[in-house]
């Protein structure tokens, strides 16, 4: 073995960390191991800031059939009934190179949900770009946009929603996360690699020196000038390999052939070999030479980290081998044979006859560094939750209301949107738009709920209050389209973790996180951390994206966010807080301010609010609640919508407050005139606060006192996106 | 022996390109002015096994005609080196 | 009702199962047809469902034409049974030279999901009969290359002999003279850019697509009982 000392530095390892490595070996390691270390101890790879902090977190709950430590969680939506649901982000590579980093996200994720066994079934892709003045940001829009659908939209997995945010802390770090919705079709599978004698089959496309070390390179270290030259570990994503992996694997996993089975993601195949092992208590021999390649000349560390897509290792009994060959012959992809289980604890890789890695796949796994990063609550946040908040009147609420809704925060993401194949499988009962998507599951009368949330400014201005604001949003969409919350998982996306501030908002943001998820009775199934989303010494809002399941029962009516007839009531539910307009949309829009704090929450009105339109699943014709923007820009999408205007009553005091303010734990709904009192009374029993403001119909948006025709808000609410993306691109 | 065959495939003449399109309209933005006819194709680049220049040009041709291009809407050139 | 529907699977297509439950809701007898084989098991109608066959590689549509089930839906709709090609399928049969013209990238130069409005231009087809001439029917497009192409001449002699089966109300791609849906002469062919089996159930915003669908049921099964 040849050793290799001071290159740990290039790999991203510290002296400290190259010392940990040598003693789990007994002795230095060879470059090939060196190598292997250096992307499973990245950051991206082992948590190693993040994982004191992630074990805070509520994770347990009767609907929760497996929590975080696998490709993706599992839960149990109805009896018998289990679907996956996990969340990835794929930041840095979108950066660098926006088409295929978002489009090997989207292979990525679909990749975690079907090692579990699962048939991908729904996508939804939260995104946060900087603002569209800036030439850059419209080609990265441009180019991920694209990236998804392309990618999607051929392994054919509707992309059922997601979030579209502009901000200019993005601007040189967008965030590109991704989850996936999988239903379970035939059996729960795991990534252990029990029975040594068994053997690993690599399925999948040939291995090249595409994305070698992006764990460690791209995700796990700050931008700078430089960051150009990295392309090469830019992985290139082909969809149609992934499309035939996913129905092989399906066919396979049907077919109960498969011991155990994980997917090829960061890390290449320096990670299933080690943590599948490490998981069942065995070893694994790796004959690198039977890696399918695509390039002559690769040298074996390049083959064990090199993060090529659309591949999978699967352990299968020596009897059941040819079965495997078989069926990805008849899907046309290739499948070799590539190492052996064995009774050690060893991950050995061999080459060319040549032992070229031996290490304890616990250490690779398990045992990589545990940081407790030095946290400290910055100056700063003082200061900014002390100034002005930007909630002075505009000077014409009008004026404010149309500058409000052509933000490309609010306006229509249709532009978006309409490039996914968002009604492939059948199921989409809610597509993109809505409060949540409904997805009916394939062969069954099942629908859940899903959605993403993620508050930047909020967590900007408090990361406790942000996390805790995500939470509660999240749960309270899933609850608009009529479905109990279940299970959480997430993205958080952070700056620098060596910097205290940073890890500071990070600890806030998981303790938020976790009393949240506690009070709502909402796990957290797992998720993903994105630290080093900072260049130039300018991180982004801390931005932890919540994806929230529920499931909604049998025989419960549809419901959406439109105005569905004339003449109904509409009915505020929960408490308008005239001084909700910290971080607004607002605040930011009219007065170009983010500072104050952001909307206070009280958790167990949420929890009441959330109880209520559950309840209210016979009665309520729409649901739809206030967040950005306030009720001012709920309203008009109701009726945008829904084709129909509204007539609100008179108000006191200050009108802008009341329409812009964003404070949570509200919702409004419109029933039958017959039915009001019911839904009054219902909340009134679950003690949430309900006020008749207006009623449907019509053709203008009657805010007390100030008429706007519908046809000029249904205008601007379309086009505002496409307006500021094609005005700018010409 | 072996002769390395490059296909142009462009769409016909008379079909509309937007991509061709897309790209001339943004050219004057950067600065290049006094562009026209901007048109996009692809190229297929294939090392064709045959017994001379001539029969490696048939074979080629034959693969345009069958496969490499829609006749419909695309033409195509084949250009052999030896 | 009943009748017995061949749904092709190419590597890469995506929505045969969206079909197989469309045609199943509908009282057919689905089954999948691999490309890979050379005979059609005994079917009424055969579909070429959409996705992405061999990546769409090269060209939509272009390689899946020398798939060697191809043969055999050729013979099928040569002894008259229906054949349907949907969006991806329409490419395959537009490459096969099973209907004439091509499809080209759509104009806006980026992949479509909506809902579009369609014109019954013939309502005296197989694929029709259950729609009246002009009747206007809400089916989802999803496509990058649904911009159809034909010559001028072509185009006279389809219209002349009722070929041009639907056409956009409002052209989301650039095809030319609207159209979305055509024949071949014989009648049993049929290739379409939107998707009807996405529009088969209220829950999902339109039933229109069973038109279609069942139109084909309905000439089948009609034919079966003869």
């Amino acid at each position: 073995m040849t050793t290799a000392t001071s290159l740990h530095r290039d790999l991203g390892l510290t002296d400290d960390e190259f010392q940990q490595i040598c003693d789990h070996l007994g002795r230095e390691p060879s470059y090939t191991e060196l190598a292997m270390f250096s992307v499973m101890w990245s950051e991206h790879c082992s948590y190693k800031s993040s994982r004191g902090h992630l074990k805070t977190l509520p994770t347990e709950g009767p609907h929760i059939l497996v929590g975080p430590g696998e490709g993706a969680g599992i839960i149990e939506v109805a009896p018998g009934v289990a679907v996956a649901w996990k969340a990835e982000s794929h930041n840095h590579p979108s950066f660098v190179e926006p088409f295929n980093g978002a489009a090997t996200g989207v292979g990525g994720i679909v990749r975690d949900i079907l090692s579990m066994g699962a048939r991908p079934i729904a996508l939804m892709d939260p995104l946060r770009f900087g603002t569209l003045d800036d030439a850059r940001t419209r080609y990265l829009v441009d180019g991920v946009v694209h990236g998804i659908s392309s990618y999607g939209n051929s392994i054919g997995v509707p992309t059922v929603g997601g979030e579209a945010i502009f901000e200019e802390c993005y601007a040189e770090n967008p965030l590109v996360n991704v989850a996936c919705l999988g239903v379970i079709e035939d059996r729960l599978m795991h990534g252990r690699a029990e029975g040594p004698g068994n053997v690993a089959i690599l399925i999948g496309s040939s291995t090249g020196r595409d994305g070698i070390g992006g764990a460690s390179v791209l995700a796990s270290a700050e931008f700078d000038e430089t960051s150009a030259e990295k392309r090469p570990s830019v992985q290139v994503g082909d969809p149609f390999a992934e499309k035939l992996l996913i129905e092989a694997c399906l066919e396979l996993i049907a077919r109960g052939v498969f011991v155990a089975l994980q997917d090829l993601g960061a890390g290449g195949i320096s990670c299933p070999t080690s943590e599948m092992t490490s998981k069942a208590n065995t070893g694994m021999r790796v004959d690198i030479d039977r890696v399918h390649r695509r390039e002559p000349g690769m040298e074996p560390f390049e083959v064990m980290i090199s993060e090529s897509q659309e591949r999978m290792l699967a352990v299968v009994e020596p009897a059941r081998v040819d079965e495997v060959l078989d069926v990805c012959r008849k899907w046309e992809i290739e499948a070799n044979v590539v190492g052996e289980v064995t009774p050690s604890d060893r991950v050995e890789v061999v080459s060319d006859g040549e032992v070229v890695a031996d290490v304890p796949a616990d250490a690779l796994a398990e045992e990589g560094p545990v940081y407790e990063r030095h946290l400290e609550r910055p100056g700063w946040i003082d200061r900014l939750q002390m100034e002005d908040p930007g909630d002075a009147a505009p000077d014409r609420l009008e004026d404010a209301f149309f500058a409000v809704l052509s933000s490309p925060n609010i306006a229509s993401k249709r532009w978006i949107w309409e490039q996914y194949d968002h009604m492939i499988f059948l199921g989409t009962l809610q597509g993109p738009g809505g409060d949540a998507a409904v997805i009916r599951l394939p062969n069954s009368d099942v629908r859940v709920a899903i959605t993403t949330d993620g508050p930047g400014r909020y967590c900007y201005l408090d990361p406790y209050e942000g996390a805790r604001l995500a939470v509660a949003e999240s749960a309270r969409n899933v609850a608009c389209v009529g479905a109990r919350p279940l299970a959480v998982t997430n993205c958080l996306n952070f700056g620098n973790p060596e910097k205290p501030d940073v890890m500071w908002q990070f600890a806030e943001v998981i303790r938020g996180m976790g009393d949240a998820c506690r009070s709502l009775v909402t796990p957290v199934t797992g998720g993903n951390v994105s630290f080093y989303n900072e260049t130039k010494g300018r991180a982004i809002y801390p931005t932890p994206v919540i994806g929230m399941l529920g499931s909604i029962p049998e025989g419960v009516p549809a419901r959406g966010l439109a105005f569905v007839s004339d003449n109904e009531p509409i009915v505020l539910l929960g408490r308008t807080d005239d001084n909700d307009l910290g971080g607004s949309e607002f605040a930011k829009t009219v007065h170009g301010v983010v500072a104050g704090r952001p909307p206070r929450l009280d958790i167990e009105a949420e929890a009441r609010l959330i109880d209520l339109l559950v309840e209210l699943r016979d009665l309520a014709s729409s649901a739809h609640d206030p967040s950005a923007g306030g009720l001012a820009v709920a309203l008009a999408e109701a009726a945008v919508v829904g084709g129909r205007g509204f007539k609100l009553g008179p108000r006191n005091g200050e009108l802008h407050r009341w329409l812009f303010s964003e404070s949570p734990s509200r919702a409004l709904v419109t029933c039958r005139p017959d039915d009001v009192e019911e839904v009054l009374e219902r909340a009134d029993r679950n003690g949430v606060p309900a006020e008749v403001i207006g009623t449907t119909g019509g053709d203008v948006l009657g805010f007390a006192g100030c008429d706007i025709p519908l046809t000029s808000v249904t205008e601007v609410y379309e086009g505002a996106l496409v307006e500021t993306l094609s005005s700018s691109i010409d | 022996m072996a002769f390395l065959a490059s296909v142009n495939v462009m769409l016909k003449e008379g079909i509309a390109d937007p991509q061709g399109q897309t790209i001339e309209r943004a050219l004057p933005a950067l600065g290049f002015s006094g562009v026209e006819e901007v048109r996009v194709g692809k190229r297929i680049r294939l090392l064709v096994d045959a017994s001379d220049e001539h029969d490696a040009r048939r074979q080629v041709e034959d693969m345009c005609e069958r496969l490499l291009a829609n006749p419909v809407i695309e033409s195509y050139e084949v250009i052999v080196e030896s | 009702m009943s009748g017995r529907v061949g749904i092709v699977v190419f590597p890469g297509s995506n929505c045969e199962r969206d079909c197989e439950k469309a045609f199943r809701d509908l009282g057919a007898e689905p089954v999948m047809v691999w490309h890979g084989d050379r005979v059609l098991p005994d079917v009424d109608i055969v579909v070429l469902p959409g996705g992405f066959a061999h990546g769409d590689y090269l060209r939509t549509g272009a390689l899946a034409r020398f798939s060697p089930i191809m043969s055999a839906v050729r013979s099928h709709s040569g002894s008259g049974g229906l054949t349907i090609g949907i969006c991806n399928g329409f490419q395959i049969l537009c490459e096969a030279g099973m209907l004439p013209g091509a499809l080209r990238k759509n104009t806006g130069l980026k992949f479509m999901c909506r809902t579009t409005r369609l014109r019954v231009a013939n309502a005296e087809t197989a694929f029709t009969s259950r729609a009246d001439e002009g009747q206007v029917l809400r089916i989802p497009i999803n496509h990058f290359e649904g911009n159809w192409y034909c010559s001028e001449d072509t185009l006279v002699s389809l219209q002349a002999k009722g070929q041009i089966v639907l056409t956009y109300l409002e052209n989301p791609n650039g095809s030319f003279a609207d159209v979305a849906g055509i024949v071949n002469e014989d009648g049993t062919v049929f290739g379409l850019m939107p998707h009807p089996e996405r529009a088969c159930e209220e829950l999902l915003g339109s039933e229109d697509g069973a038109v279609i669908l069942g139109s084909m049921l309905d000439h089948v099964t009609k034919r079966v009982a003869v």
